[in-house]
């Protein structure tokens, strides 16, 4: 017999802490928006603090952008579009390729500054955040005098820039979500005004630092702090040709309602209820891995995260006892520390909604597991959480939870695991656990998702495009289909 | 010799490869004809049988769907002359057809292939359909205007429920005809006449429609489209209203592209 898994498993080797130094980072108090190349103050002079979501302490005073700045932006990226559009493509290329250069050599800081704005593991921001935010401008760099290759074109087709482009970005890849924005737009001859999200604005002024010192045009990239009014402001700004948009369904459907009979572009790349569907030919233990990487990755703040875990029924008993032991071990706390695995939730607002959607799973008859551990007395955090006895019309199998909760479903026959997977409103990803080559690509090809990974989970590269079916959104960032969104094709 | 009189042709709509009436009864006139005036249950009935014939469309080899498409062409020629619109329209239709007839097995080559990922995985994106389009045919040109919208829907593997030119639905009907005889299967062009506003609407609040390709030319319409499609985040394609379909193929891949997905596959390689 095989030995149990908790008797594999009963030596817990704690950790020493093991913070990373902040000592280096050199924050303003103040940062104000970032608009014709300078820091300026916002009209009705509105600065209100970032908090650090593990300690509640305020970080920096961050401007607000009003609709007056949302005008003074536009007519800067307005003036700024011509000449950018005109400029050489290599040379446009060699500001990307610097801002690149800048990010890597800044990396550290900018690691440290995501972490402790917006409470993801540091070993996170550094290992992936940074490094794919880099990539990603050192790949549409590379496209910006090669879009004649990039598109099948005609004697009589040419590819143009559409001009001015407002971008709004989440606050769970604050940087690289910026990153995936602006490397196309800009390599693409457009100007960009991204508005970075509310709760985690430092690492996008930061990147407004990084553009001063690649002597980067003014008006070329404006970033615009503010909350929720200010990118409804800017979606609706005359003299914006492109709205870009990452975030929730419920506001993706309002900018595209909102942008109805105008000639904006749009791409939306929006929410998800993604499915993680293990097989029973699947290596089990390193389908735990992947479960686990896939939902509890930034604490589940991922709109692509495996947050629908289906289980072929014959393996459910031990995937779900090898995925409680898993999750017993992992730690969580001070997003600093380089071995911490959960971080603090990004804000209040996020936690209090975890816990309702947790709330009515309980309520609906789900039974819940949650993990014990100490959780620091300040800041906003939540307990990994695992939900079985799940039925697919409960909430929590069907609604985005945005937090470090998986809900178990089971299925018997492919066909079973293929039909409850496309089940959702959403289809943005979705995972495939089985060591069975030709079964893995049937199953990849029946799933209406975005993005499907076999037998492993949330990667990501710059030369490979993300985007979501259905309700998940349109349209593409990454890879040559990540550059249409920011090409007209004249004929 | 008595005169013959002539069988006149009942025109009906086209839902789920069946030639029906309207469910409401209701019927409208043109060129002393009487056609069907479809309602906002015949747009549901036509979805559904739409989503129905999705997923076994889309799952026909590439090569299969070419032929298909082809054989439509085929079908559309031999019955020019009965097809109501000049010669001329129908021969335009026809090798619009046989343009995306051949669309089908190079569109993965056109938008899809390998990544070239910094870690040890195959990953390559291709393009799929989006699923169910709804299509808004314009008034003119009554033929070819559908046949350059149906045609590239079809050719992504999509399939389409159409609302007929409003002014001139009679080739449309007719259009049925040729493709009820050609081998394309039963639900994957579903094809109504009637008032537009009132059926575009419907199929435009239809949440179990995925995409909406709007060539009516009409801005308040166009708006209200755009604002129902919203509610489901479908896409939307607005056709230059001042197109005249002289060079309906010109923007092949835009239109394609209007109705097709991109999926990323990432699986491992190495042990």
């Amino acid at each position: 017999m095989t030995p149990s898994v908790e008797t594999r498993t009963s030596i817990v080797w704690d950790y020493a802490p093991a913070p990373e130094s902040a000592d280096h980072i050199r924050l303003k108090d103040r940062y104000g928006l970032f608009i014709d190349g300078d820091f300026k103050d916002p009209a009705d002079r509105r600065y209100v603090p970032t908090i650090n979501p593990a300690t509640e302490e305020p970080i920096a005073e961050v401007a607000y952008g009003g609709p007056v700045d949302v005008t003074a932006a536009v007519q800067s990226a307005r003036a700024a579009h011509p000449k950018w559009a005109a400029l050489r493509d290599l040379e446009r290329a060699k500001y990307l390729f610097r801002i690149a250069r800048l990010i890597q050599e800044r990396a550290r800081e900018l690691a440290v500054v995501e972490t402790i704005d917006g409470g993801k593991p540091l070993r996170e921001s550094r290992d992936v955040d940074i490094p794919l935010a880099a990539a990603h401008f050192f790949y549409y760099a590379g496209w910006a005098d090669k879009l004649v290759y990039g598109f099948p074109t005609h004697p009589a087709r040419e590819v143009r820039p559409l001009g001015v482009v407002g971008q709004i970005v989440p606050w769970n890849f604050p940087l690289l979500m910026a990153a995936w924005k602006l490397a196309p737009a800009l390599a693409c001859g457009n100007v960009a005004i991204l508005k970075p999200a509310e709760t985690t604005p430092l690492t996008a002024l930061l990147l407004a630092e990084i553009c001063q010192e690649a002597e980067l045009p003014p008006g070329v990239v404006t970033i615009l702090p503010g909350d929720g009014s200010t990118g409804a402001s800017l979606v609706r700004a005359p003299g914006i040709d492109k709205v870009a948009f990452t975030g929730s369904t419920a506001v993706g459907r309002d900018i595209q309602a909102a942008l109805a009979g105008r000639d904006t572009r749009l791409t939306l790349e929006l929410g998800g209820k993604s499915a993680n569907i293990v097989f029973e030919d699947a290596a089990l233990d390193q389908a735990v891995e992947g479960i686990v990487n896939g939902i509890f990755f930034n604490q589940g703040h991922v709109c692509c995260a495996g947050s629908r875990l289906l289980i072929q029924e014959s393996v459910r008993d031990e995937v779900i006892a090898k995925l409680w032991q898993r999750m017993r071990r992992l730690r969580v706390g001070d997003p600093l520390d380089k071995n911490t695995d959960v971080g603090a939730i990004n804000s209040a607002e996020q936690l209090s909604r975890i816990e309702a959607l947790v709330a009515a799973g309980e309520d609906e008859g789900a039974t819940r597991r949650s993990i014990e551990c100490e959780l620091p007395e300040r800041g906003y955090w939540f307990a990994p959480t695992l939900f079985t006895d799940v039925s697919p019309a409960h909430r929590i199998a069907v609604e985005e939870i945005f937090g470090p909760v998986v809900s178990v479903l089971t299925f018997r026959t492919q066909a079973e695991a293929i039909e409850k997977a496309n089940n959702s409103r959403y289809g943005l990803a979705a995972g495939i656990w089985t060591d069975k080559g030709s079964k893995a690509f049937e199953v990849a090809s029946a799933l209406k998702a975005g993005v499907v990974w076999q037998n492993t989970y949330n990667h990501f590269d710059p030369t490979a495009a993300f985007g979501g079916y259905k309700e998940s959104g349109f349209g593409r960032e990454g890879g040559p289909a990540g550059l249409r969104p920011y090409l007209e094709i004249v004929t | 010799m008595t005169e013959r009189l002539a069988v006149r042709k009942t025109y009906k709509l086209w839902i789920g490869g069946a030639f029906v009436r309207s469910e409401s009864g209701r019927y409208d006139e043109a060129d002393g004809v009487n056609f069907p005036r479809a309602s906002r249950k015949d747009v549901r009935d036509a979805v559904a049988a739409a989503r129905q014939a999705a997923t076994p469309w889309a799952a026909r080899t590439a090569y299969n769907r070419g032929q298909i498409l082809y054989r439509a062409a085929e079908a559309l020629e031999s019955r020019a002359a009965t097809m109501g619109v000049p010669r001329d329209e129908v021969e335009a239709a026809v090798d619009v057809l046989l343009h995306y007839a051949g669309w089908t097995d190079k569109l993965h080559a056109v938008l899809g292939g390998v990544n070239p990922v910094a870690a040890p995985f195959l990953s390559f994106s291709l393009p799929e359909p989006t699923g169910v389009a709804g299509i808004v045919a314009p008034d003119a040109p009554p033929l070819l205007g559908l046949v350059a919208e149906l045609a590239p829907t079809l050719a992504a593997g999509n399939v389409a429920v159409a609302i007929l030119s409003e002014t001139d639905p009679l080739p449309g009907l007719d259009l049925a005809e040729a493709l009820g005889v050609s081998d394309v299967p039963a639900g994957v062009v579903n094809l109504l006449s009637g008032r537009r506003q009132e059926l575009a609407t419907a199929l435009g609040a239809h949440r179990d429609l995925n995409a909406i390709v709007d060539a009516a030319g009409d801005p308040s319409l166009a708006t209200e489209l755009d604002k129902l499609a919203a509610e489901t985040i479908k896409r939307v394609r607005h056709d230059d209203p001042a197109s005249t379909y002289e060079d309906a193929t010109d923007d092949a891949l835009d239109r394609l592209e209007a109705v097709t997905e991109l999926k990323t596959a990432w699986h491992p390689v190495g042990a």
